[in-house]
């Protein structure tokens, strides 16, 4: 299959940077696949698994939470808030910070912004696990 | 002449206390920019990446349904300024602030200033100020930057200000850093002028709608850049800061040097003067 040139930024570095046949991302309305010979296009990622498929066909998944996707002239950029492979994610830390937030949560007299903050917490420790497993 | 000893010894003392603090900030200087400079060395590609890939969009960008990326309503501008806690870094703040004063001259703008000497300053010329959280640049994390990411655009939205500019020190080497000022919104003040004459239009494709999108990575791009420009000012304060203390180092030892000779020089004409009042007493015994 034909490839197309990826990268992938967070604010901690460049993670990827090279050839890819295919990228799956969570957007904010749903999986997605982007293949080469794409057209321009412009999305915003939301929160889950991702992976990437290499030209020898190895297939590599990440934790993927927030960022941009854009193709521009057949080459596709992703810049994530944070963007972990699998085999870097701490599932102990995560695993923890699943548990300190549902905590948190049971708690009552949360006000809204306290109730965003914890569910997106939840949340980023969810998907890590998810990818980890 | 006993006296003049004494000033220049404790003159010298004065100076050697001195240069020992200069040393030892530098030291601590040189070893903070270690680990800064690994820092703002990995943020860079994303910095620039984002930036290049947002202003592509902008050129591209044939939409103007989102409040991002149409004309500004208003002509105000908001300058965000990443500046240092502390002073004794030679230049870094007063460069960046005569930047900002000769890029702001005649433009109605507030300020969101980053870092304690950035508050001060807008403090002191009486500038608009939007918030003062950000007031200690050392302790700001990541998703401090999204934070206030996010307070700035709900302001853009509002129609506080039409404009956001990005002023802070791009590091350029270990020995010259220059204050820069980026413009990061709305997107058309990222388009450049040459590639708006491309005689085909490339067309982007926005999912779910233009609008949606650029509401959700508008935040997304700005807290990056607001990360990437403070990684960049914290290294370039270090990098001024170990250069100013090693010239003042440098200069203690060179004001030692000069006075040890005075010292030396007072203590040998003291000598002489005791042998010749010594000398003097003899003749007048004998």
């Amino acid at each position: 299959m034909s490839t197309f040139p990826l990268e992938i930024g967070t604010p901690d570095g460049i993670v990827f940077e090279g050839e890819a046949e295919r990228i799956v991302c969570r957007t904010v309305t749903g999986d997605l696949a982007v293949l080469a010979g794409h057209c321009n296009y412009c999305t915003a990622l939301g929160m889950g698994e991702a992976a990437v498929v290499l030209p020898d066909g190895t297939r590599r998944t990440a934790a993927c939470i927030g960022g941009i996707l854009t193709v521009m002239e057949g080459k596709c950029s992703v810049f994530a808030t944070t963007w972990e492979w699998k085999e870097d994610i701490d599932v102990e830390r995560a695993e923890k910070a699943k548990a300190r937030a549902q905590e948190a949560l049971n708690a009552k007299d949360l006000d809204d912004e306290a109730m965003k903050k914890l569910t997106a917490r939840l949340n980023r420790a969810l998907v890590r696990l998810s990818v980890a497993k | 002449m006993a006296a003049n000893m004494k000033a220049v010894k404790l003159r010298m003392k004065s100076v050697q206390s001195t240069m020992q603090i200069t040393k030892a900030m530098e030291l601590v200087a040189s070893s903070k920019l270690r680990k800064a400079k690994e820092r703002a060395d990995a943020c860079r590609p994303y910095f620039q990446k984002l930036h290049e890939t947002l202003a592509d969009i902008a050129n591209h960008n044939t939409d103007f349904t989102s409040v991002y990326s149409c004309e500004p309503k208003s002509d105000k501008y908001c300058y965000v300024m990443v500046a240092g806690d502390r002073g004794l870094a030679g230049g870094y703040n007063s460069n960046l602030f005569k930047h900002l004063e000769a890029d702001a001259k005649e433009k109605d703008f507030v300020v969101v200033p980053v870092g304690k000497k950035s508050v001060e300053y807008c403090e002191r010329r009486g500038y608009e100020i939007i918030t003062r959280d950000y007031a200690e640049v050392a302790a700001l994390t990541v998703s401090d930057c999204y934070a206030m990411a996010k307070t700035l655009c709900e302001e853009f939205r509002k129609g506080t200000f039409g404009h956001i500019v990005l002023t802070y020190t791009k590091f350029i080497s270990m020995l010259s850093q220059q204050p820069d000022s980026m413009q990061v919104l709305p997107l058309s003040d990222l388009a450049t002028e040459s590639e708006e004459k491309e005689p085909v239009r490339n067309l982007i494709l926005y999912e779910p709608s233009s609008q949606e999108v650029f509401d959700t990575i508008v935040p997304e791009y700005l807290g990056g850049l607001i990360y990437g420009s403070i990684c960049e000012g914290s290294v370039s304060e270090l990098a001024a800061r170990r250069m100013a203390m090693e010239a003042a180092t440098d200069n203690a030892q060179e004001m030692l040097e000069t006075l040890s000779l005075h010292y030396n020089r007072a203590r040998q004409a003291s000598i002489t003067q005791e042998i010749t009042e010594i000398v003097g007493g003899a003749e007048g015994l004998s």
